[in-house]
């Protein structure tokens, strides 16, 4: 039953990785770079959400959409400022203007809002779960982010599968050049991708400090690092891979947490990764790509 | 200058005789200054550092600017040379005579950091990419989490290993060398005269910049940029992909060991957590600011970012912030095609009205730090 507990939350974890993950992967599938920065909007929804719902009492969901309304403008910001006159520009300098952003967003809350922890609390006021005859009780949080990520997860899927600017996104992720041939607004896909990806992190930050209550600066750096390893974990440029990877390496961390050793644990978590791309060197999801001499 | 081969050579010889004189003018202008009273002791206690980040910077720029593979990791490297190196130095305590002492707590960090350095690049090599780029930096995140919940020590019956506290103990009176997550402290510095501390450090630098420059001058170093510019290419004629990547990986992370030892004795404590991710990406910034396969580079890009937040003091709260804007401002600026073009017409119209044109041209195609680094300085 304890077990039982400890997967749970494990998933609810992952879930949040899940959703900071499709983030990664799909900026990394459609403009091929590692957005770096992608942590830092988590904190920066964070902070919206605090300011809003926290402070002034918002209504929860309402402060949800403004804090995703923020993340988005600013994700379209940052890429038509910082990664837009870089597109041709070789990966390394992408990466690293990337990491200048992060350095950015992390710093302009260091100024803006102090590094004092702000203490957040839980954007969702339902009692928890009981089962089993009161010994396993979920709390709703865990419940909520579940359901929000499937939820997301479906709606991504058909999104990108089904609907006409979704083809034009898988289009520009598999040949740019072919795609503008085509008539598509590459620029315009990307923005989007961006605004999809940060609007989502915008929602992750919401349940992650609902879960974690715990507000700074940096918050949003090690959840960023870890989806990163969940959207490699998965096969980064898989949708379906990295919501897998993301929850794999939620309940991987929880069950090392409670089962072997907490320090020890993101070490756990990064064996498990190392040893996955051994044996399988694009991830679990990813698709393998023949490389033409 | 018409033949290629001469200017080639001439080249190279213009980097080592660039690097040195660099490396010598800052060791004897910081020696006087040092030795007129003229320098702080906040600026003296950045001397250490900039010499250990230099070595870090240079022997990264191996890894990425010369076999062009992204790594994240670096200061897993350092963390390694640092932790074997201090548990024996304290280990041998002040009972050994210094010099000695210290030699073997180099060759020890440097030995140590090889072998791990062995130990990631024998599976983190058959990756490539942003794939080599997180499993690097997963080696670190393990290594430094590790290390955190070992406990080492010595006394009469041997030596004390264990992964928990509880199942840790030692004899009164003997010295723990390691314990968990608290940073190993009261480590004594190489010598009380920090002058004698930085020649230390600009040794080791000089030996570093040696052997990266002897390195790619030779038929190894040919092979590695070979296998950057092109792996099918490179295989194809039959160079050994495998055993020149490692040679690159650990020679790097032998370099790094080294830095470790120097940066922990100078500090005197060692705190595990500080190696993590964002000390690897700062020597990642410097590598790529110094420009990629650009050794003086790699140098000057480390002494300024390292002296930069004691430049900003004044702005002590600001000093972050406008770090990372320098840092976007400067990527763009370099890298932007829009803004590399704009550059490229500016700098020919001002070389059209200046008859003597010849000779900035010639420069013009050399390395990547004379197309790129100057505008930094």
């Amino acid at each position: 039953m304890q077990f039982l507990g400890y997967l749970i939350s494990g998933i609810s974890l992952g879930s949040v990785y899940a959703l900071i993950a499709l983030g990664y992967t799909m900026v990394y599938g459609i403009a091929k770079m590692l957005n770096f920065a992608h942590g830092d909007v988590i904190m920066i929804g964070g902070y919206m959400v605090y300011f809003t719902f926290c402070s002034r009492g918002w209504n929860p969901l309402l402060a949800v959409l403004f804090a995703m309304a923020v993340c988005t403008l600013l994700g379209i910001t940052i890429e038509r400022v910082a990664y837009r006159p870089l597109r041709s520009a070789p990966s390394l300098a992408v990466l690293i203007t990337a990491i200048g952003v992060s350095f950015l967003l992390q710093n302009s809350a260091m100024l803006l809002w102090k590094s004092d922890p702000k203490s957040f609390t839980s954007i969702i006021s339902l009692p928890p779960l009981s089962l089993a005859g009161g010994k396993l009780s979920i709390p709703a949080e865990t419940i909520v982010t579940i359901a929000v990520s499937i939820v997301i997860m479906v709606v991504l899927l058909w999104f990108v599968n089904k609907t006409r600017i979704g083809h034009a996104m898988k289009a520009v992720s598999e040949d740019r050049g072919a795609a503008q041939l085509m008539g598509i607004n590459v620029n315009g896909i990307i923005s989007l991708t961006f605004a999809i990806g940060s609007a989502l992190a915008a929602v992750a930050g919401a349940l992650l400090l609902s879960s974690y209550p715990t507000l700074i600066p940096t918050t949003g750096a090690m959840p960023g690092i870890k989806a990163f390893v969940a959207a490699v974990f998965g096969g980064i440029g898989s949708i379906p891979g990295a919501f897998l990877g993301g929850v794999l390496l939620g309940v991987i961390e929880n069950l090392s947490k409670a089962y072997i050793s907490t320090q020890l644990s993101d070490a756990i978590v990064f064996l498990v990764l190392i040893i996955v791309l051994l044996v399988k060197p694009t991830g679990l999801l990813g698709k393998k790509t023949a490389v033409k001499v | 200058m018409a033949k290629k081969n001469g200017k080639t050579r001439k080249k190279s010889t213009r980097t080592y005789v660039f690097s040195f004189s660099l490396i010598l003018v800052f060791w004897a202008g910081i020696e006087i200054a040092g030795n007129l009273g003229m320098l702080s002791s906040k600026m003296l206690g950045m001397l250490i550092p900039i010499c250990a980040y230099a070595i870090m910077a240079v022997s990264l720029n191996l890894v990425v600017g010369f076999l062009g593979e992204l790594s994240l990791g670096h200061a897993a490297f350092m963390l390694a040379g640092a932790t074997a190196g201090v548990v024996f130095y304290n280990g041998a305590g002040l009972t050994m005579h210094q010099v000695p002492r210290v030699i073997i707590t180099l060759i020890i960090g440097a030995a140590a950091a090889g072998v791990f350095g062995v130990i990631v690049g024998v599976p983190v090599l058959r990756f490539s990419g942003d794939y080599l780029a997180i499993v690097t930096l997963a080696f670190c995140q393990i290594l430094k989490n590790v290390l955190s919940t070992t406990y080492l020590g010595v006394d009469s019956k041997g030596i004390h290993l264990a992964l928990e506290q509880s199942s840790f103990r030692l004899e009164p009176g003997a010295k723990p060398l390691i314990k968990g997550a608290q940073p190993i402290s009261g480590i004594n510095k190489i010598s009380p005269n920090m002058m004698i501390s930085f020649t230390v450090g600009i040794v080791l630098l000089l030996l570093t910049v040696t052997f990266v420059l002897n390195l790619m001058n030779s038929r190894a170093g040919r092979a590695i940029t070979a296998i950057r510019d092109d792996e099918i290419a490179a295989k194809s004629i039959g160079i050994n992909l495998t055993s020149y990547k490692l040679m690159a990986f650990i020679s790097s992370a032998v370099f790094a060991g080294l830095a470790g030892v120097i940066y922990v004795l100078n500090l005197s404590t060692l705190d595990f957590k500080k190696y993590d991710y964002n000390l690897s990406i700062n020597v990642l910034v410097m590598v790529v600011l110094g420009g990629m396969g650009n050794v003086p580079g790699s140098i000057i890009a480390a002494a300024l970012l390292t002296l930069l937040p004691e430049l900003l003091r004044d702005f002590s709260q600001y000093r972050m912030f406008i770090y990372s804007i320098v840092l976007i401002v400067i990527m763009l600026f370099n890298q932007a095609p829009a803004f590399v073009q704009l550059r490229q017409r500016f700098v020919a119209k001002i070389r059209g009205k200046n008859p003597a044109g010849e000779e900035p041209v010639e420069k013009a195609d050399g390395s990547y730090f004379e197309k790129h680094g100057k505008e930094e300085e």
